[in-house]
This record gives C-alpha cells, structure tokens and sequence, in this order.
C-alpha cells in the first residue's frame, strides 16, 4: 500500500474518531452538555489527535530507520570472497541499492522480473534498458543480496502499514473509552497540543544534529582513508579518481580567503561610509528610498550575481585590466569573484553598521558638537569609536557570509587550485571543491568524495566560529548603552 | 594683558571674524564636506553596482523572450510519412524526425525557389541548417497528434537555427559566420531575403517559459517549462513544511516555553542556522535524504525538504517578533473571560499576528527560491527533459529548478545559452519582485500599531 493512501485512511480514521467521539460524549449526558466538564468539539479532538498523530509519527521513524536494519540484513550476505578486487563491500552495496531500484521500476512497469533474479546477463541487459548502466555482470551474492533487499523492503512495507493502522485503531479506541462527562477533554487537548508545538521547535535541534553528524562521521570515514595531518598542512590538491591523490586543504583554504578579503575591501568602506551617511546626514525622505534599495543588493539570489561575475564582470577585467597590464588572460580569476562578492555583501556590512550607528546615544553627539567639532570630526572621535565593536561584529558576519558563498566562485573565480598572489589568476575555493567533488554519479567509499565532507565541516567550523564572535561582540556592545 | 591665544595660527590671522574665516577653520569645514561626499559617493557607488548588474542582465536576457521563427507551408507527403497508407499509429511513428527534417527542408528550398530568392554559394541541402534541429520533432509531434493532417498543405511556424537568430540579435556577424562551421555568410544573406520577403520573422517566444531543456546544440529550443514546474512543487513543499513547523516553533517559544537550559539550547541553535553556509545544507540533504533515507536523486522532494530546513529560522526569526509585537493586554483579556492559553493564542493572537507571519514566510520563499548551492548536489543538475508527473507522484519524479536551470546553461558551450541564463534570470526576478511586491502589501495594508 502506497504511503499516501495509508495517510488517507489514517486521516479517514481521524475524522471518523472526531465524530463519533463528539456524539458519544453528547449521548452520554443526553444531549445536556451543561453536564460535560468540555464542550463536545474538544471529546472530538483529543480522539482524532490521539489516532492519528501516533501513528503518522510511527510512519516517520519506520521510514526513516528502515534502511539501516534492511542495509545490514543484506551486507550480511555478500560473500567476502567474491569481492572483486579494490571493492569494498559497501560499494557492492551501492550495486545492490541498484540493482534493487532498477528491479522496483522493471517491476512498477508491469515486466515479470523472476526469470531476471535467475540470470545475471539477462538481468543487466533488461536494467542496461531500464537506464539502470551495471559496469559488471551482478556475482551470485550480490543478486542473492539484492533479493534478500528487495524482499525485507516489501516485508517491512507491509509491517509499517500493518503497525501504522493497528497503532491508530488502538489509539481510537483508547480515546473512544476515556470519554465520560467528567473527563476532561479541554486540557488533554491542550496538553496534547503543547506536547506537538514542544516537538516541533524540536525540528531546529536535530538539523544541527543532522548536520554535525553528516559532517562528522563522513569525515572521520574521509580520515580513516587519508591522513589527516596531509589535509591540513599539505600545499596540493590534485585529486585523481583512481587514487593517488594530493588532497590538501590550504590551496583551498588560500582562494576562499583571498576572495573574501578582496570582498571586505570592497564591501567595508562602500558600506561604512554608506551607512554613516544614511545615518548621520541623509534626510528622512532620503533615507526612506536609499536603505531599501541598497538592501535590493541583499535579496537578489547569488547565482544571479553568479553570471554578473561570468558573463560581465570577468570579460570586462580580462580586456581592459588584466591583458592590457600582461598580469592574464583569464576571465575568471580572483578579483572578478571577489568584486562581484564585494557588491554583494555591501548591505551586510551597510544595514548592520547602519542600526549600529544610530543606537548611539544622541547625548554623545551633542556633546561633541557643542564642544564646536563639526559633523564630521564628531562622527570620527565619537561616533566611530563608539560604535567600533557593533561595526568589528558587521565585518566579521559579512566576512563569514563571503567564506560561505558557493555560487558566485563556482562561476567567476575558476576551478585551478593554486596558491599565488596574482589577483587575476584562476584560483578555487573551499565552497567550489565542494561542488566538483560531490555531482555527478559518484560513490561514497572514496577519499576523492569523502573529502567533501571533511571540506564542509573545515568551513562550517569556519563560519560558526566567526557567527558566534560576531554575535558576543554584538551583543556585548548593545548591552553597553541600554 | 592679553590673553593667550589657544590657537597660535589664528593670532598669526588677524583678519579671522564671524564674517570672514581663518585657514584652520576653511580647512576643517572643507574636511567636512570632504566626508560627506565620500558619504554620498559610497551611496552612489553601492546603487550604481545595482543599475549596472540589472542593466547587464536586462540587456544580455530581454532578447531570450523573442525568438526567429519561419513559417512555411509544408504539404504532408503520404508517401513518406504513412508508408502503409492506413494511418495507423505505430506506422506513423516510424517515420523519423530526420524524414521531417528532409521535408522541412524541402519545403523552404520549394519556398526559396518560389520566392525567387538568391541562395548565393549555397546548396539547397544546406538550408536544413538554418532550421533548428528541434523543428522536425515539433512538426512530428504535431502529425503523430492528429493523423488526419497527412496528405494536407499546413502552414508551419518552425523555430530558426541558434545562430540565425543569433545574426538578428547581434551575437553573429557576417565575419564570425565566416569562422563558423555551423553557418555561413551566405545563410546569413539569404535569411535577410526572407526577413524581406516576410517568411521569416522574430517575434514573442511563448515556448521559452512552457518548453523543457534542450541540449548542448539547439539554445533556440531551450525552455524553462520543467524547471518552473520544479521550482513550483519545491516551494509548495516549502511552504506545507516550513510554515506550520515554524509557526509551532515560535508559538512554543514565545508563549509557552520555561526559561530553561533546553529553550536556551533552541534558541541558539536557531540563530546559529540562520547562518549556516547554504552549501552545508546541500550536504545534509546528501548524506541524510538521499543515502540515508533512499529518497531519489534530482526529486522536487528532497530540493523541498532541504530548502525547509535551510527557510525554517528564516521564518521563525520574523514569526516571533509578529507573536512579541500583539500586546499583552489581548492575551490577559481573553485568558480573563475564561479561555484557555491554546484558545487565546489560535482565536486571539495568530490572527492578530498573521499579516506578520505570512510576511516573513513570503520573503523565507523567495530567498528559498533563488537558492542554488544546495541543490547543486542533491543532483538536480542533471538533463532533465520530461515533466515531472502531477502532485503527489510527480513530487518524486526527476525536475530541474529555476537557478539550477540558470547554472546549468552557463556551463554550456554554445553562446546562445548566454542570452537563454540571462533571460531565466528575468523570469526569476519578476517571480521575486512578485512575491516580495505582495508581502510588502500585506505589511502595509494590515500592519497595526498598538
């Protein structure tokens, strides 16, 4: 039975416990719901809630663990010996994951699949022609894994709709015999209620954890493969699939820095002297059309900028800059990226610094000024210094916003990783190998891909730490003058 | 006894009044103006980069919604297309697209011919090269729907070649035809004379938001219509997950939650995702949705899950100042008259903040609809050129996206697919500019003060 319909019905049953909880309890007092502790609706809704979210919450958790006991079932099976050689058994598992996805389609299109499980070539030409490509011809375990696969898959299907349904039935007769006029209907719903909002707010934790984890254990996987002192300190990064491969992290780590402090060179004085004057001397009829338009820079997706940098921005240096001056002909290169970055992350620095400015105290100001220093030595000797940690902290958010970026480098700062002090040479970043290393068809046994991981996890520790510095900066200085 | 002047400068000018000022006083207000028109000029800088990014991408994508097209009459030969002569489908099919092909261009060779226009050093097979090589699809298609049209003169309005539509929008010239072994400068005058003669015209391309992806040789044929159907799906996941969980999210938060350790440790973590690389979110969806979990590669489901996960602080953020901005005095009037805090909050304070609410999650949708990076590796790169199926199923079919489609024609080598980016990027902004067009109006329209 397909999930949808087993929602279906559980939802039906969901109904079906409203109503006749609700009538049941109007019966029980004889249509006098004076004598009710609840209104009727709320005998209604503790019923439905308590058949259907068990058992909608059932569905999730089966779903979500069920590869793992089905994955284990079948990995047992692989024989060892008949491991070609270099192939790890989890990449014949990949194969298996396969075969057994390619089979479900055969088998959605109406094709009889017995006679293919008895014959290996049969089978990798009717799969070869189902888009399914085998490099080799499955080995018997293999097949014997992917039955074992594919009949756990359709034994456990069956369990969860039988455990979904039973749950739900269990969970509309047990709110179907709580009700009796003293029952009291209205706070079981609310603390049902409550117990739902609580879980939700639940979702927030486990995305960090699910993060942390995926970085985490693919990246001790990566290091169990390659050294981790060679992906830290080493200065090549030449990965060859087929191994044998450089794969160090500082060439990368190089790129993603020299763009982002040509972003910051371009971004933090644009955005500074941008947000003084929109605080300190635009009008308000000024103020009120500039500071959105300059967030209009904030909300246009990075891939736009992404082929601002390609197709403008990175012909435009290479023509009139770098082949003129003899420093490349590359259009894209570490200035273009870092440029086009430098836009970007101008209203980061702008609206931040701007709220900044302005929570100085009006007090310090005319006292500057009353001294006799014009508007502008009170915003250099006050105002500024003042205002210094808030803006140190608008910096470093914008720096963490440019270290992170993905698609502006993927298109305007190349794909050579080097480390040179040439701002017109193609260089890579951290967010860019990233990308490379993980699309496409690839297989998550190698170091090749696995170290995607440990690059995720490099710039997410990179990124964090900058937040939360940025943050207690922050909020130290609010605190400051409240 | 005179006083000590505190300034030596202004005693050396005895000619310093209210009137007239001193160097030091000149200097120190032409700092100041100094300042300001650094101030000013920042300003003018930081719009200038707006006007000239819009400006670059306006002009390089205006030209993707109009398209060459030549309108032909073709006479549907029976003897070719239907070689049993009983019309039956599976006959029909067997006749290729390079059988149309050979028809179309025999169709504008007879047309030329009429017209009596000069072919100049051209063979008359190589006009099949000024039709788009999707052409005798379209035209198959068309015959294989209606069977009848066999044996009939049509009028056909087939697409032109990339690069003779790249001559009428300027990115082909007669010299760089004359280094193009896909065209040539004779092509190039001829389809001049047919300008002239009006068999060829450019007009209003409605197939470049409803047709799929072409490949790497046919731009003129590229179409957005998957990746707005895959962009469409994702947001409606989006907006199923991420608005209930987020307005629970904050509802808990904000008038339920102790002050505790565990809501401090929710309260972190919110933040902190809020400023998580978006590419990280890429690689959990990766790791969690498709090897974990098994769900299928380039699948508007998964692009949903991740973009929720990546909108979820993004729409608690604004929810829970909506929630803090209803006064007190609603809840304690309405727990007064003996409602419950779960009534209070569902018949009191959700009204009350939603205008709020439904802003911020209409700018969490957009910003989600302009992302890439995480989608770049939950495999929605991938050529996809058949529509997803219809909601639910289709939610698992194969599907492009809007700025994936974007990145995908950039790496493509033919120059047309320059202007086809460009012109994707229009049709994303006008989608942005809309949907933030309609929060800033549900901002103003029901914004309250109390």
């Amino acid at each position: 039975m397909s999930i949808g319909l087993l929602s279906l019905i559980i939802l039906g049953l969901a109904i079906a416990g409203y109503v006749i909880g609700r009538r049941k309890a109007v019966a029980q007092v004889e249509g006098d719901i004076r004598k009710l502790h609840s209104l009727p609706p709320f005998y209604g809704r503790i019923t439905a809630l308590l058949t259907a979210v068990p058992a909608f919450f059932l569905i999730a958790a089966w779903l979500l663990a069920q590869p793992l006991f089905l994955e284990n079932k079948a990995l047992s099976l692989i024989n060892p010996a008949e491991l070609p050689a270099g192939k790890s058994a989890e990449l014949v598992m990949a194969d298996v994951r396969r075969v057994a996805a390619g089979l479900n389609m055969l088998e959605a299109r109406g094709d009889d699949v017995g006679p293919l499980l008895a014959s290996p070539t049969a089978l990798k030409s009717a799969l070869n022609g189902a888009g399914v490509v085998l490099e080799t011809e499955p080995t018997p375990s293999t097949l014997a894994a992917t039955a074992a696969l594919r009949d756990a898959g359709a034994t456990s299907r069956l369990a969860m709709t039988g455990a979904a349904l039973l749950l739900a039935l269990a969970g509309l007769a047990f709110g179907l015999s709580r009700i009796n006029p003293e029952y009291r209907a209205r706070n079981a719903t609310e603390r049902f209620a409550m117990w739902l909002l609580m879980a939700s707010s639940l979702v927030a934790v486990l995305t960090t954890v699910g993060i942390v984890a995926s970085l985490l254990f693919e990246s001790i996987h990566f290091f169990r493969l390659y050294p981790a002192s060679e992906f830290f300190f080493s200065t090549v990064w030449k990965p060859q699939f087929g191994g044998g491969s450089s794969l160090g992290i500082l060439p990368l780590l190089w790129g993603t820095l020299y763009v982002s402090v040509i972003a910051l060179i371009v971004a933090v004085p644009i955005g500074l002297m941008s947000a003084i004057y929109l605080a300190e001397y635009a009008s308000r009829s000024t103020r009120a059309w500039v500071k959105p338009a300059i967030e209009i820079l904030a909300g246009i997706p990075t891939i736009v900028y992404g082929l601002f940098a390609l197709v403008t921005v990175g012909p435009l240096l290479r023509d009139y800059f770098a082949s003129p001056l003899g420093l490349g002909n590359s259009s894209s290169s570490v200035m273009t990226a870092g440029l086009v970055m430098g836009i970007m992350v101008i209203p980061f620095v702008s609206s931040l610094s701007d709220d900044i400015i302005n929570a100085v105290p009006q007090s310090l100001r005319d006292g500057s000024l009353g001294l006799g220093a014009t508007p502008s030595e009170t915003i250099k000797q006050v105002v500024i210094p003042a205002a210094l940690p808030g803006i140190v902290g608008a910096v470093l958010l914008a720096a963490s916003r440019a270290i992170g970026e993905t698609m502006i480098v993927v298109m305007g700062a190349g794909a050579a990783a080097k480390l040179s002090l040439d701002p017109f040479e193609a260089m890579t970043t951290v967010t860019v190998k990233i990308v490379s290393q993980l699309t496409g068809d690839t297989e998550f046994a190698s170091p090749e891909t696995l170290v995607a991981f440990a690059l995720g996890l490099t710039l997410f520790c990179l990124t964090l730490a900058l937040n939360i510095v940025a943050l207690v900066i922050v909020r130290k200085y609010r605190e400051q003058y409240e | 006894m005179t006083a000590r002047p505190l300034n030596p400068r202004a005693a050396i000018d005895t000619r310093a009044s209210l009137l007239v000022q001193d160097p030091r006083t000149k200097a120190r207000n032409a700092t100041e103006k100094r300042f300001r028109a650094y101030g000013l000029s920042a300003i003018v800088v930081a719009l200038l980069a707006l006007v000239w990014l819009l400006i670059s991408i306006f002009g390089n994508g205006l030209p993707a919604f109009k398209q060459t097209f030549i309108t032909l009459p073709v006479t549907l030969d029976a003897a070719l297309l239907d070689k049993g002569g009983k019309r039956d489908p599976a006959d029909l099919a067997k006749a290729t697209t390079v059988t149309y092909g050979k028809l179309l261009a025999s169709s504008l060779e007879a047309d030329v011919a009429a017209k009596g226009l000069n072919l100049g050093d051209m063979k008359p097979k190589d006009l099949t090269k000024m039709i788009s090589e999707e052409s005798p699809a379209t035209l198959r298609n068309r015959v294989l729907a209606d069977p009848s049209l066999i044996g009939t003169t049509i009028e056909v309005n087939v697409l032109a070649s990339g690069r003779i539509d790249g001559y009428y929008k300027g990115r082909v010239t007669m010299e760089s035809a004359a280094l193009d072994k896909n065209t040539s400068p004779a092509q190039l005058a001829l389809a001049d004379q047919l300008k002239t003669a009006g068999v060829m015209k450019t007009q209003i391309n409605p197939g470049f938001l409803t047709m799929p992806d072409a490949s790497d040789k046919r731009p003129e044929a590229a179409g957005l219509g998957v990746a707005i159907v895959g962009s469409l799906y994702m947001m409606f996941v989006v907006l199923v997950l991420a608005l209930p969980i987020g307005v629970a999210t904050s509802v808990y938060l904000e008038e339920f939650a102790p002050k505790n350790k565990f809501t401090d440790l929710i309260e972190v973590n919110i933040a902190n995702l809020a400023a998580v690389p978006s590419i990280v979110y890429g690689i959990l969806g990766l790791s969690i949705f498709i090897n974990f979990a098994g769900l299928p590669q380039s699948a508007p489901i998964v692009g949903g899950l991740v973009l929720t996960l990546m909108t979820l602080p993004r729409i608690i953020i604004p929810t829970r100042a909506a929630l803090k901005a209803v006064p007190p005095s609603i809840r304690d009037a309405a727990l007064g008259i003996g409602a419950s805090r779960l009534q209070t909050i569902t018949h009191h304070v959700l009204p009350l903040a939603m205008p709020g609410i439904l802003t911020g999650t209409i700018i969490g949708l957009a910003q989600a609809l302009g992302e890439t990076a995480p989608l770049l590796l939950i495999g929605m790169v991938a050529f996809v050129r058949d529509f997803p199926g219809g909601p639910p199923e289709g939610l698992f079919d194969p599907a492009s996206a809007l700025p994936v489609q974007i990145y995908n024609w950039t790496q493509r080598g033919d120059p047309g697919f320059v202007e086809r980016a460009s012109g994707a990027i229009i049709v994303l902004l006008v989608f942005l500019i809309a949907m933030n067009a309609v929060a800033i109006y549900f901002r103003r329209k029901f914004e309250r003060r109390w």
